[in-house]
This record gives structure tokens, sequence and C-alpha cells, in this order.
């Protein structure tokens, strides 16, 4: 009976060596997300400010780009401030462009006085810019110039 | 009659008598002393306690408030912007100044009646039916008062036009030569906004104008200014 404890003793310090080597070696091949270790100082990333200037549009059909900054617009289901400006009702007295005349369509086709529940969103569609590196590279070529 | 009338008076004539008779126990200089010192701790008393309530900490103490409004605020550029200056609460909704501040808070004492009495808006549904009631209310204030409480750090004569956006700075040229307010434009800046909010607005500021509130007193005097030089050109 005094090969229990000798067992018990031989298989703590196998898996005690064991659970060391493998610590060892997923310390190695653990990568943090920022792409650095974690304890490394990691840069902070450039700020690319809005452009404000008029855009060309880069295809026929391209929406126009927003040339301001729209950081904290309320677009939802109760509100849209982009309207407050841009609606026809609106626009003049803001010295902003109206909306086209398509976004008062519905989907039957129906001129609305409203803006069409289809183009409530705006950014859907409309963005501003920066000049700024492109996150992911493309092979786009405009076909305005 | 007679008899009843030569009795001892009731009680709160014979508190009158004694309040008004002259003492004859303290010197007139120990009841000034008290006197002068007593009205400073009770004035200093009462504005500590007016302080007291009115600060953020205040504000959210009522779940409306924080679960709503507050949640809201979070992250506009009022509580989170490039220069690091915050405006709580109290900034923007109690006026600086003391006889309107009081006023206020008189006010305010209505807003208690709504939180522990009726529960007005004591859940997200109830509070999004009254948002737009919510908000007449606040605007009907701002548009009044010529956006008092914006003004207590924006000001038109203090902005430099040329490192403003470009459509900022044409919009605020028009806005002084129309004697227009901040809220006219700037609403739902720090909380979020009803459905039908611009009708609501107008219908807000007509009511006003139907009220005989003045709504062109926002004109800055460099402007009144200009417009007096060129008028004694015209003469």
């Amino acid at each position: 009976m005094r090969l229990l404890p000798t067992a018990v003793l031989v298989s703590t310090a196998i898996s005690l060596a064991a659970g060391f080597a493998l610590a060892q070696t997923s310390g190695a091949s653990v990568r943090s997300l920022r792409g650095v270790q974690v304890d490394e100082p990691v840069g902070v990333e450039d700020v690319f400010q809005q452009e404000e200037k008029r855009f060309v549009r880069n295809y026929r059909q391209q929406p126009p780009l927003i040339p301001h900054s729209i950081d904290q617009y309320q677009i939802d289901r109760n509100a849209n401030q982009c309207l407050s400006c841009h609606d026809w009702t609106n626009a003049g007295d803001r010295g902003a462009p109206t909306l086209s005349m398509t976004h008062y369509l519905d989907r039957d086709g129906n001129q609305l006085d409203t803006v069409a529940g289809t183009r409530w969103f705006c950014n859907q569609c409309h963005v501003p810019q920066a000049d700024a590196p492109t996150l992911i590279s493309n092979t786009f070529e405009s076909s305005g110039n | 009659m007679s008899e009843s009338s030569a009795k001892r008076p009731g009680l709160i004539r014979r508190l009158w008598r004694f309040f008004w008779s002259p003492t004859t126990v303290y010197s007139l200089g120990a009841l000034l002393i008290v006197g002068f010192i007593g009205g400073i701790m009770f004035w200093g008393s009462f504005n500590w306690a007016m302080e007291a309530t009115n600060n953020e900490q205040f504000c959210i103490g009522c779940h409306e408030m924080r679960d709503n409004v507050y949640a809201e605020y979070q992250g506009t550029v009022h509580h989170n912007n490039h220069s690091g200056v915050r405006a709580t609460c109290p900034d923007c909704h109690v006026p600086k100044e003391w006889q309107h501040k009081v006023i206020r808070k008189v006010q305010a004492t209505k807003e208690l009646y709504g939180h522990f009495v009726t529960g007005v808006v004591d859940t997200p549904e109830k509070f999004g039916e009254h948002r737009l009631a919510l908000a007449s209310r606040v605007w009907r204030a701002m548009k009044s008062t010529d956006s008092r409480e914006c003004r207590n750090c924006h000001n038109f004569e203090f902005m430099d036009f040329t490192i403003q956006e470009g459509r900022a700075a044409a919009s605020h040229q028009q806005a002084i030569d129309e004697g227009r307010t901040c809220i006219d434009c700037h609403q739902g800046i720090a909380h979020d906004l009803p459905a039908g909010y611009l009708d609501r607005y107008r219908e807000v500021v007509k009511e006003l104008a139907m009220d005989g509130v003045p709504s062109a007193r926002t004109q800055t005097s460099s402007v009144t200014r200009i417009r007096e030089y060129l008028a004694s050109l015209n003469d």
C-alpha cells in the first residue's frame, strides 16, 4: 500500500510540469487585437476631420456627399434633424439644398407632401467625407473625370 | 356680551401682543447682534439649501430624469467635447440670476407633485407620451427669455465666425440679422426629439407672438448701432 502516495506524488508532478509547459507555449501564441503585445504602448491614430467642400460626383447616380458635420444629428423613428433644413418646407429659410423630388414619391409612385418613409434614413446613401487613408483598398475608378 | 369681552383675550391675540410689545430684559445691542447673526445664518442656510437642490446629482436622484433625459444627454456636445467644458442640468434649465432662479424653484414644486403624487412620467412609455408637451414647455421658456440660459456661455458677440464651419457662420449671421434666438434652430441638442417637434415648435412661437411676447429682442447692441448709423446716412 506504499504505492499509492508515490503514485499521487508522481502524477501531481507530471501534471504540474505539463501545465507549466502549456502555459509557456500558449503565452507566445496569444495575440492582442491591437496587433502588439498588451504591455507595449499603442499610438493614438490620427483623427481625420470632416471635409467641408462641395464634392464632385464620382459616377452619374452617386448620392450627393454631405459637406458638413452630422455627428449628433438625430435620425430615428421620431425625428430626422436633416429635414429641419433640407425638407422643401424649410430649405429656403435655411439656405440649404432641397431634397430631390424623387424622395417625396412613395413606393407606388404617388407624390407626397412629406418625405417618403423609404427615404427617411438619409445616411443610408448620403455620407460625410474625410480625406483619410482607405481602410480597405479597392480598384474603383471614377467615371466622372 | 360685555362679560365675555372682559375676559382674557385668545391665545393668538396674546401672542400677537407679546410679539409687538417692547422688551424690558435685553439690551438693544444684544437684540441687534443676535438678529444680525441670526439673519446671516438664515440667509446662508437658505442659499445653501437652494444650491444643494441645484446640481446634477440631485436632478438624477429621480429615476424619471436619470433613465430618460440624463441617459440621452450622455455623449452629446454639452457632456463631452473638445474643450472639456461641461454644462450640467441646472446650467441650462435653472436661471443664474437670483430672482429668476427662485421663480423656477417654486415652479419645480409642481414637478415634485408629479413625481410623488401623480407619477405622470414614471415609465419610459409615459415619458414618451409626454415628451412633446414637456419639450414645448422648455422651448416656450427659452424663446420668451431670448435663450437666457444658453447665453450664460454663448453670445453672438463673442463668436468668431471665421473659425466656425462655413454654413454655421452663415446661419449665425442670418440669425443676428433676423433677430433669432438659439432655440429657434438648436432644438434637441441634449435630449431626444419627439415626432412632430418642428411643427410644435412653430406653434409655440406663434402662441408667444399672440401673447405679445416680443420675439425679436435678440438684436445685439452692435447690430443696433450699425442699423442706427445706416439710418442716419439716409436722412
